[in-house]
């Protein structure tokens, strides 16, 4: 089922002639995890029955164009960060990983992700190919030098041949709103808004097409989230991709002109940002959006899968089955495009 | 009433995170405390669940004033108020199973252990925590459920006054929700009294009676602590 959907998406990539090619182009990707060494399941047979196998991401497929803003939201747990940090190189020895991932490079041929050896990854990737603006910024720093003075290391290493890093590390900050004096304090100096600015102007530092910001938003207040998404929109403004990893909705809401729903390893949805919000097709994006304060209310009953169990079929259905108002249950997790929708085992009728 | 008055207190010498703050929180009310990240909401969660000696002003709880606070503050009277803390990891001991945190402040008060499993079943219950999760240490668990256990922990003693400190601020729509249902619940039942500490006023807007306001420098908010028409949601039970 998954081929036959991502031959149907590559087939519509090229034959939607008005939409700029993708950027990043993510086909039948799955990511599993190994738990334990060999030696230790043995000894402790017992405790490692049953978790053996870590299905983190399956079956992702999704293509991110110049000036989209892609929201992908979903639970806790559900293998948000997993995806991202797969498609930089990040994952421990442990993980395998199925699946293609293709990143346009402007300059050369493209890179393929998810096979690339880690002097590609780590030469023409990160940082020059793909920006990561981190979760948590403030540990993302050392905490012994000023952010001007790592700003304008990124600058060296990112862009050797530019001839003045500080001005351009100068042209960074003002580009994200980022004060002058800011450039010469220590990060525990800062506000946790000020070091994100900081963190998204080094992650700007080598002047990446593709920004992949992994929940980059957690713990600011939410004047300070919706500046930070502000200024991830206006990256896509300028003709970047963003990415956008949260499981904050409301700043989805805010900037994502798309939207990809992830429950329990796999996408279950992936539409229009206004289209998903107003009119959601999987039961699952549905109550998640009820669950927000400004609408019911109401907790999702059950809790998601263990990644280390999943059931076969619709993964959310077996936690919260028939939920009136969607269309009922094919129990087919590929994902089944509708006009420019895509959907997971509830195609509307 | 949990209440807080004329509060100043801080972490270094002439430089009071809090300066002169009132709070009060009379049982069965959801009171929530919103500001700008920096000022001083934590502390005066700290200050009120007796965990943190403010420099001046008074805090009583139920009408005795505490005169001792952390580890020297009567047990009677830290039993009184619970706590839900921001980061869930960082406040569980990581070599406890989920159940042995739910049940560490019954076996603290000198609960006998059926007693004790018998609470941590029926608290693992309301907050959505099955048996095999209860089983697990925190590295085995997410943040959310995690949460659910800080929060069953925090109810174990049936404390009078609940303080969340941004109980929420690391989970998702759901499991927030989820929570948050689990607290109304503890107010209608046993009318505790509950502050709920958040930067977002749309989730306060549906959880709390009436939101104070902390401006910067750890002064009250416009009209000190102002009030805001309760909203009407039937747990008023004072």
């Amino acid at each position: 089922m998954s081929d036959q959907t991502v031959s149907d998406q590559t087939v519509h990539d090229q034959a939607v002639g008005g939409q700029a090619a993708p950027l990043l182009t993510v086909e039948a990707m799955s990511v599993r995890f190994t738990l334990g060494r060999p030696a230790a399941r043995r000894v402790f047979a017992r405790r490692a029955a049953g978790r053996g196998e870590v299905h983190a991401v399956t079956d992702v497929s999704f293509a991110l164009r110049p000036g989209q803003v892609l929201a992908l939201v979903g639970e806790s747990g559900c293998g948000k960060s997993v995806l991202a940090s797969a498609l930089l190189g990040l994952l421990p020895a442990n993980a395998r990983l199925r699946g293609r991932a293709v990143l346009a490079d402007p300059a050369g041929a493209p890179v393929e992700l998810l096979g690339a050896p880690e002097p590609v990854l780590a030469g023409r990737v990160r940082g020059r190919l793909v920006g990561l603006v981190p979760q948590s910024a403030a540990t993302h720093l050392t905490p012994v030098r000023t952010a001007g003075a790592q700003l304008v290391e990124a600058v060296r290493a990112l862009r050797p041949a530019v001839a003045e890093p500080r001005a351009l590390a100068e042209a960074l900050a003002d580009r994200v709103g980022l004060p002058r004096q800011a450039l010469d304090s220590y990060p525990h100096e800062l506000s946790g808004g000020t070091v994100q600015r900081v963190a998204v102007a080094m992650a700007l530092a080598g002047d990446p097409p593709v920004v992949l910001a992994d929940e980059p938003t957690t713990g600011l207040d939410r004047p300070l989230v919706d500046r930070t998404v502000d200024m991830l929109a206006e990256l896509a403004d300028q003709g970047r991709a963003v990415l956008l990893i949260t499981h904050d909705l409301a700043a989805a809401k805010r900037v994502a002109t798309h939207v990809a729903v992830m429950y329990a390893s796999r996408l279950v949805e992936i539409a229009p940002a206004g289209q998903l919000f107003t009119e959601p097709w999987h039961p699952y994006t549905g109550m998640l959006l009820d669950a927000l304060p400004d609408g019911a209310f109401t907790p999702i009953p059950g809790h998601p899968p263990e990644l280390t169990a999943l059931p076969s079929g619709c993964a959310f259905c077996r936690r919260c089955p028939d939920v009136p108002g969607y269309a009922p249950c094919t129990d087919d997790p590929g994902l089944i495009r509708v006009g420019d929708r895509w959907v997971a085992a509830h195609p509307p009728c | 009433m949990l209440s807080a008055t004329g509060i100043v207190a801080g972490y270094r010498r002439g430089r009071p995170v809090l300066d002169g703050v009132d709070l009060g929180v009379a049982p069965g009310e959801v009171v929530g405390l919103a500001g700008p990240s920096g000022c001083g909401k934590s502390t005066l969660a700290r200050v009120v669940s007796l965990l943190h000696r403010p420099w001046a002003g008074r805090v009583s709880v139920d009408g005795t004033v505490v005169t001792r606070f952390r580890h020297a503050a009567p047990a009677s009277l830290r039993t009184r108020v619970g706590v839900v803390f921001q980061q869930p990891r960082l406040s569980v001991d990581p070599r406890f199973t989920l159940r042995a945190v739910v049940a560490e402040p019954l076996l603290a008060a000198g609960a006998d252990r059926a007693t004790a499993a018998e609470t941590v079943a029926e608290l693992a219950d309301r907050v959505g925590l099955t048996g095999e999760l209860l089983s697990r240490r925190p590295h085995e668990v997410s943040d959310g459920q995690l949460q659910r256990a800080c929060l069953a922990r925090a109810l174990a003693p049936r404390p009078g006054y609940l303080v969340c400190d941004e109980m929420t601020a690391m989970l998702d729509a759901s499991t927030t929700a989820a929570l948050v249902r689990v607290v109304l619940d503890h107010v209608r039942d046993t009318g505790a009294g509950v502050l709920a500490i958040s930067h977002d006023e749309s989730l306060l807007a549906v959880w709390a009676d009436r939101v104070s306001r902390l401006g910067g420098a750890g002064r009250p908010g416009a009209g000190g602590g102002q009030q805001e028409p309760p909203m009407t949601r039937g747990t008023q039970s004072a």
